[in-house]
């Protein structure tokens, strides 16, 4: 099954190999990873998406726990959460294809940020879900470029974690 | 006052209690290895080689329970030490590894003696550190003491650049040091320590399988005091030798591979197991889908990620074994439980018929030297009480069979990662820490020669070990698993240039004698044993075609064994 562990990690040069290094050595799945400072600028906060079995599942959040430049983890599929991701794409549209994007971006509650006589800059957020469909939408546009931030996620209600 | 970075190190090392470093100098360590002889308080080992150092500092570690210390130099001497290092985390051993590093300004650009040792080590340590302020030196050095010994223990890299060992501050070491992302104390959950003494008592074919997590955890005494009330079979791993006498009657042997047979059997037919700072380690659980198929399991352990890792258990509890064991005990006497006495008596005349089997006979008549008569008389030289180094292979499984360790911290052998070259140096780091002890190493002719420089190191320092090596002219564990499973092709494990061992110890300075004859044995080791100031090396030339019994094959379940 797919989970989405959030992680509160020291803000450390080598923070980051220490978690991807414990992923590629014990096999274990990573679907995406994003890391950025929080307002604590001694902490970053790490989303990954990994998908195993439920032993699997709890060996990763288990190894993880391990490490010592983790402070906190929290495993977040089984709570009411809330999951976003940025995609930024850039399409090739022309003639009458500059509408039906335009069309489709509205549609998605996207935006176009760029613009050239041939092309056009999107960026849209959303849950994975929502940024797949949004690409099978464009499937008779030829897609020149696409770059997506990777899921981050936080929990619904008063419940803070950190 | 201000004092340079190299002086803190020394200063900090002090501070930590620390009686050895063992190490090798170069061009990145130049100024620490300045500090070092201008002081008096910590004493420099010099090895032969970087390997040596990790292993000498991993075997005094194993044996005190103290961390041991290594200091090597950038690159190569980092390098070199990396072996030394992934075999003292596999088996979770308390280490402090200090590498140098190219200045600072150099990191990154190919620099001579450049590796990124915080890169290479990060696998296989429990955590690393890269010191970029001199201000950083006494707190990180006080961590990564604080983390080396704490918890679940194992090896930790501090790598210092050059120049930060050149600059000055003042010196103050923290007394204390609160981590927020590390905190190990754990206390076992007593409503699951209930729950678990219950089950226990109520077993009617009880098995207690200990590893080493008991030893490292200082828990034999409780475990022990445990096992001899409850009248349980007990167990050992191969990490696990001397936490309980081998030689009371409750001890059913090693369990796995090369266990017993009444161990493993009693393994596979328990209808309770209690397992202690253990990990169900593939050499001890053979094929997992067919391992203890009647049995509820408790699993003690400090690391709640050996916990159900291999083998999903019924109640975990995690915790210091020692603290965990305490309160088994107190639970016990509070409640007035017993065990079921006559379930248990049946169960006893079943392990006793398994015994009387006797699965570690052997043709004692024969003309060759055979190597478990050599462990056998060693035992009864040494009474089980001497510290035994091993290397990896046949005789590491020999010894480990045949000599009945009585106490905990005894048995030094690498068994996670089975370095071959271990044994040689990690005697060194033994006899150091105890010099009044007798301390032997166990050892192949083809182990023996991954090391073998550590040789001159024992000059150096008066060490008398006792060196036993077990000589068959062949790896004979390769050798096994070629006639077992490759229909008798001995691809490359046969030596058909061995040196002359004696002759080759003597050019270090020590004595040696070769045994050829059974009848030879027990002098032999009389005579070194007596000789308490010099190294011996004993070159037993045994039987070549010798097998470990019992042996379980891969994919077997712990109740196929191959007997003798
Ligand atoms: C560094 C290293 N290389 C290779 C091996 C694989 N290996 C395991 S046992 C063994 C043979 C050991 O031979 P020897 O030291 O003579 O001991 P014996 O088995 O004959 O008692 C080898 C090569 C290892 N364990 N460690």
């Amino acid at each position: 099954m797919r989970h989405i562990i959030s992680i509160l990690l020291e803000n450390e040069s080598g923070a980051l190999s220490r978690v991807a290094g414990l992923f590629s050595a014990r096999a274990y799945n990573i679907e995406s990873l994003s890391v950025a400072p929080t307002d604590d600028p001694s902490l970053s906060r790490m989303t990954i998406v990994t998908t195993g079995t439920d032993e699997i599942i709890e060996q990763i959040n288990k190894q993880l726990n391990k490490l010592v430049d983790v402070v906190k983890l929290m495993d977040m599929t089984a709570d009411v959460h809330i999951e976003r991701e940025l995609m930024l794409i850039k399409v090739n549209a022309t003639d009458g294809e500059r509408d039906e994007v335009k069309r489709l971006v509205d549609i998605f509650h996207g935006s176009v940020i760029d613009v050239t006589d041939t092309t056009y800059t999107i960026e849209i957020t959303g849950n994975g879900d929502k940024l797949n469909a949004f690409m099978e939408a464009l499937s008779s546009i030829s897609i020149l470029e696409v770059v997506r931030s990777g899921l981050i996620g936080i929990s619904r209600g008063d419940k803070a974690f950190g | 006052m201000e004092l340079t970075g190299a002086d803190i190190v020394i200063q900090s090392l002090k501070a930590e209690g620390v009686e050895f470093v063992f190490g090798y100098p170069g061009g990145a360590v130049l100024h620490i290895y300045d500090a070092f002889y201008k002081q008096e308080d910590v004493q420099h080992i010099l090895v032969r080689h970087e390997q040596g150092a990790t292993h000498a500092a991993d075997g005094y570690a194993r044996a005190t329970g103290k961390a041991g210390v290594v200091l090597v130099t950038s690159g190569p001497g980092a390098t070199n030490a990396v072996t030394g290092i992934a075999t003292a985390y596999m088996d979770s051993i308390p280490m402090v590894v200090i590498t140098g590093q190219v200045p600072k300004h150099l990191i990154g650009n190919d620099a001579f003696q450049e590796v990124d040792s915080v890169g290479i080590t990060r696998p296989v340590v429990k955590h690393n550190f890269l010191i970029e302020d001199v201000k950083d030196i006494a707190t990180t050095f006080k961590k990564a003491f604080y983390i080396a010994t704490t918890g679940r223990p194992g090896p930790v890299v501090i790598d210092i650049p050059k120049d930060v060992t050149a600059e000055r501050c003042e010196f103050n070491y923290p007394s204390e040091i609160k981590m927020r992302s590390y905190n190990p104390t754990v206390k076992g959950h007593i409503g699951q320590i209930k729950r678990a003494t219950e089950l226990l008592v109520s077993a009617e074919r009880p098995m207690v399988y200990t590893g080493g997590g008991v030893i490292l955890g200082d828990a034999a005494e409780q475990l022990t005091t445990l096992t001899r009330k409850l009248g349980y079979p007990i167990t050992n791993t191969l990490m696990g030798l001397g936490a309980y006498p081998a030689n009371d009657r409750q001890f059913v042997g090693m369990l796995g591979m090369h266990g017993t047979y009444e161990a493993n059997m009693g393994m596979h037919q328990c209808d309770v197991l209690l397992a202690v700072g253990a990990r169900f380690d593939d050499r001890v659980t053979g094929n997992l889908e067919k391992f203890c198929p009647d049995a509820k399991i408790i699993h003690i352990d400090v690391d709640p990620s050996s916990i159900s890792k291999n083998v999903k258990v019924d109640i975990p509890i995690v915790g210091h074994v020692a603290q965990v064991l305490d309160n088994f005990l107190k639970v016990l006497d509070e409640t007035g439980m017993e065990p079921n006495t006559s379930a248990l008596e049946k169960w006893w005349a079943q392990i006793e018929e398994w015994r009387s089997q006797d699965c570690l006979k052997y043709d004692s008549a024969s003309e060759l030297i055979k190597p478990q008569y050599v462990i056998e008389q060693l035992h009864e030289l040494t009474k089980g009480d001497a510290f035994v180094t091993s290397d990896v292979g046949q005789h590491q499984m020999w010894a480990a069979q045949y000599y009945g360790f009585n106490k905990p911290r005894r048995w030094i052998n690498s068994g996670g990662l089975g370095t071959m070259g271990f044994g040689m140096p990690a005697a060194i780091g033994v006899q150091l820490a105890y010099p009044d002890e007798t301390v032997v190493c166990i050892t192949g002719e083809a182990s023996i020669q991954m090391c073998i420089q550590e040789l001159s190191t024992c000059k150096q320092y008066g060490l008398p070990i006792k060196v036993i090596c077990l000589n068959n002219g062949y790896m004979g564990m390769v050798r096994q698993w070629q006639e077992f499973f490759y229909e008798k092709r001995y691809a490359m494990s046969y030596f058909d240039a061995l040196p002359d061992f004696v002759a080759l110890t003597e050019s270090y300075g020590h004595s040696g004698i070769q045994i050829t004859r059974p009848a030879d044995v027990r002098g032999a080791l009389e005579e070194a044993l007596a000789r308490k100031d010099e190294l011996v090396f004993l070159d037993f030339i045994t039987d070549k075609t010798e097998n470990v019994y019992p042996m379980i094959p891969a994919g077997a379940g712990l109740n196929e064994m191959i007997l003798v």
